[in-house]
């Protein structure tokens, strides 16, 4: 199982918690799990999503290997200037 | 790609400076952008747009402009198919209003005409009839419920209840127990701040050449930073398959994010389709300033606690951001960057986007970054003022560093604040003295920085050159960085290498150029892509010794045996290798297409004197010096350059730049003489202080820096206002009106 930071405004989905856990070995298996879970997640997770994973930010990259010990934080889409 | 072993590597060409290949062309008026293409029986084509900021479309006549001699198409939004995402629609009824004109300058309809003065004419011939209702332009004011609905139903799901429907998305981010960290304070400042929207200010009005005939294959030609993003936009809405659309990027004449969308591009495809004729569209100023993207505007209340020894004890802020009259989604940038220097125990930040009768919000440099930044770092330096604290020691004492807890969720890895601080503190800028009403401010700066997908093609030529070809638009230097990263890679000349920009139909996708993401990205695909070559360089060369390809390494430019057991031969260098490629199994190339991910986030401090005439207000900034983060500066005088135009841009957002409203919501100063950028003579030559600290997610250790150096200077400039003047302004920009008006009530 690995543990995923929710940021607090998506949190209503997750019934307040600001931690939940998935079974997920990849960054797609773990948004899939979310949205599976927390149905509530799922229109953010369409709209887009980045992956913090033990400090680096990923944004595309649904086969990116996640430990069950990683650091997985839900980000907003990056975009930039 | 992980650094290489490289941390003492010995750079041949990395790191040195050689003359930028786009120069010539430049400074000799060669190079083509965006207006200075032609076709045979080319059409000029003309937006119509909205005088009003508000107003219902009840119809448009347009017949009159259709028969006047030399029109050759006339649409209007009627004339487009609605597209299926809201994403790709809200750019389709920016380009052109859909029943209502939503901002001033908002295009309504579009002519192609055989001439400039023509199209004019039919411009004028064109009759809108408005029904004109109330709008609002102010962020604060569109959040009251009882505000003008600029769209309606376009709140995403988690905005809470009782708010205006212009509030369409809301987000959160923090840690720890605020009530508490607050509660160990000894001192508390709680304050409010506005930014006004600026514009990103690039000196190439947007233009395009576009040709789309019947067999519905079209051309287009333009300036952009993202040629792929405009092919796949620009085919969605004319109903196209991305491969018969083919978009070539110009030269470009400045980006710094506003060239990250579309605005004219579908207007000129459709004007081509119906008329059977190329059709250009270049827009004056005043249309860049009226109907494309500024930045937002901004309203912000923080709340940060202090201990009197100068440890921060937690940290808040709300950021109100208008991005104009179509959804968009920068507050979440600003809610996550706003305390991101600090280690923090206690932070909370809420950020709300807000719909307001303006143009649609484009990116701006580290969108959403230097107005969070700005206002939190003012209330850190008042605090600083009140507790008679050292600004930057107490950066110091609260700096995040590697293993922080960061505002918006990870735990940093390897990062640079501490380090660019203490270059900060060690440089003569920090204590050399002060003269009468002078002032010194910082700030620190963040930004997240990214990579993203990105091909990369390099072609070894018979004679022993290379080309280089990427899909990124040149907007910092980028071909002289990729092309020294190839000749580094390859162990080449540099100036045997030349580097181009593809169209979208000659290489594989690439993402937009930005996010500080080119050198980075594009650079590492082409190592990897040079590395490519190499393997089958060496291959070739094993075939010629009759060795295995495992037995020769590439040094210098060359093949070699790996050692003696595989056997004496002189080195085979690469311009040997490639001259007998056709006999040795053909042409020889590398390539790399991939998802970059390691792109490290990005950290600066910014140091700046000033001088305010208290007599009028007016603020000249005396001494500016920078010090941020590179990874590894691959061309320093660019990384040199990018730091001083961040600079630059961020001088003009604090002292002068807005855009600024009329009671009707039309904007009054659409054009450079009321919009006041900085130029060379308002300003010192700025000091750029490079500091190395390889990114480990880079072989070369790269690391993005164009968006950082634009967030500190708002913060840098106001706290050093502050102290110069006596009175602390929570306002941008400190124009010399509002600095003297401060002076004024501070006397009273």
């Amino acid at each position: 199982m690995v543990k995923v930071t929710i940021w607090g405004s998506l949190q209503a989905a997750t019934d307040g918690r600001g931690e939940v856990e998935v079974d997920a070995k990849t960054t797609r298996e773990l948004l899939t799990q979310l949205s599976q879970i927390y149905p509530g997640l799922k229109p953010q997770i369409e709209r887009g999503v980045s992956l913090a994973i033990d400090g680096e930010i990923y944004r595309d990259a649904w086969f990116t290997p996640i430990k069950p010990d990683s650091e997985v934080i839900l980000m907003p889409y990056m975009q930039g200037g | 790609m992980a650094l290489d072993d490289s941390n003492k590597r010995d750079f041949k060409i990395v790191g040195t400076r050689p003359l930028r290949p786009d120069g010539v062309d430049k400074v000799t008026g060669r190079a083509l952008y965006g207006a200075d293409l032609s076709a045979p029986g080319m059409l000029v084509g003309k937006i119509l747009r909205s005088p009003h900021a508000h107003a219902r479309i009840r119809s448009i006549d347009t017949s009159a402009a259709r028969a006047l001699d030399g029109v050759k198409a006339v649409v209007t939004a009627e004339d487009f198919d609605p597209v299926g995402d809201d994403f790709t629609q809200d750019i389709l009824d920016n380009c052109l209003a859909r029943g209502k004109a939503l901002y001033d300058g908002h295009g309504v309809a579009a002519i192609a005409a055989t001439s400039e003065k023509v199209a004019r004419l039919a411009l004028k011939l064109i009759v809108v009839d408005y029904e004109i209702l109330p709008h609002v332009t102010d962020v604060d004011a569109a959040m009251r419920p009882d505000a003008p609905v600029v769209l309606s139903g376009r709140a995403q799901e988690n905005v809470p209840a009782g708010l205006s429907e212009n509030v369409t998305s809301y987000f959160e981010f923090g840690h720890g127990d605020l009530e508490a960290g607050f509660a160990k304070a000894d001192k508390i400042i709680e304050r409010s701040f506005k930014t006004a929207a600026t514009h990103q200010g690039y000196i190439e009005p947007h233009a395009c050449l576009a040709t789309m005939a019947a067999d519905g294959r079209a051309e287009l030609w333009c300036c952009t930073q993202g040629p792929y993003m405009v092919r796949d936009v620009c085919a969605a809405i004319m109903g196209l398959d991305s491969s018969q659309m083919r978009v070539t990027s110009s030269e470009i004449g400045g980006g710094f994010g506003g060239k990250t969308t579309v605005f004219i591009e579908p207007v000129a495809l459709a004007l081509s389709h119906k008329s059977g004729r190329p059709v250009k569209i270049v827009m004056s100023r005043e249309e860049v300033f009226r109907a494309t993207g500024p930045t937002v505007s901004s309203s912000t209340d923080v709340k940060i606690g202090m201990t009197a020894d100068g440890r921060i004890t937690a940290g808040q802020a709300h950021l109100r951001y208008q991005g104009g009259a179509f959804p968009c989604g920068t507050v979440e940038f600003g809610a996550q960057s706003a305390f991101a220097p600090y280690d923090l125990d206690a932070v909370r930040t809420l950020g709300w986007n807000v719909l307001t009768n303006r143009p649609k919000e484009a990116a701006y440099r580290a969108p959403g970054a230097p107005m969070a930044i700005y206002a939190v770092e003012s209330v850190v330096d008042e605090l600083c003022q009140i507790l008679s604290l050292d600004p930057l020691d107490v950066r110091m004492k609260n700096a995040a560093k590697k293993g922080t807890l960061s505002s918006y969720g990870p735990t940093f890895n390897e990062i640079g604040l501490m380090a660019t601080l203490e270059a900060a503190k060690a440089h003569p800028h920090y204590s050399a003295p002060l003269g009468p009403n002078q002032g010194r401010g910082l700030s620190c700066g963040f930004w997240f920085n990214f990579g993203g997908n990105t091909c990369v093609s390099l072609n070894v030529n018979t004679d022993g050159t290379v080309g280089v070809t990427e899909g990124n638009p040149d907007i910092g230097g980028s071909r002289a960085s990729i092309g020294m990263m190839a000749a580094e890679e390859l162990g080449i000349a540099y100036d045997k290498i030349r580097t181009i920009v593809a169209d979208t139909s000659s290489l594989g996708h690439n993402d937009v150029t930005d996010g500080s993401r080119v050198t980075f990205s594009v650079g590492l695909a082409t190592i990897d892509a040079a590395r490519g070559a190499i393997r089958e360089m060496c291959g070739r060369a094993a075939r010629i010794w009759g060795i295995d390809a495992d037995a020769v390494v590439w040094k210098d430019g060359a093949a070699m045996p790996s050692g003696a057991n595989a056997g004496e031969f002189p080195p085979m260098t690469l311009a040997e290798i490639a001259a007998s490629s056709h006999s040795t199994g053909g042409p020889i190339a590398g390539h790399h297409e991939g998802t970059a991910d390691g792109a490290g986030v990005s950290f600066g401090v910014h140091l700046v004197d000033v001088e305010t005439d208290m007599e009028t207000g007016a603020v000249k900034v005396l001494r500016y010096s920078i010090f941020q983060d590179a990874g590894k500066a691959v061309h320093p005088s660019y990384v040199e350059g990018q730091m001083q135009g961040g600079a630059v841009q961020g001088i003009g957002w604090a002292l002068n730049e807005e855009y600024i409203y009329g009671e009707d919501g039309r904007l009054q100063n659409a054009g450079f003489l009321d919009y006041r950028v900085p130029v060379a003579s308002d300003l010192p030559m700025i000091e750029p202080v490079i500091l190395e600290i390889p990114n480990p997610g880079h072989p070369y250790g790269v690391r993005g820096v164009g968006e950082t150096p634009i967030v500190p200077p708002l913060a840098a400039i106001s706290n050093a206002v502050s102290r110069s003047a006596g009175v602390r302004l929570a306002e941008l920009p400190m124009s010399p009106p509002k600095v003297l008006k401060a002076i004024k009530a501070a006397k009273a």
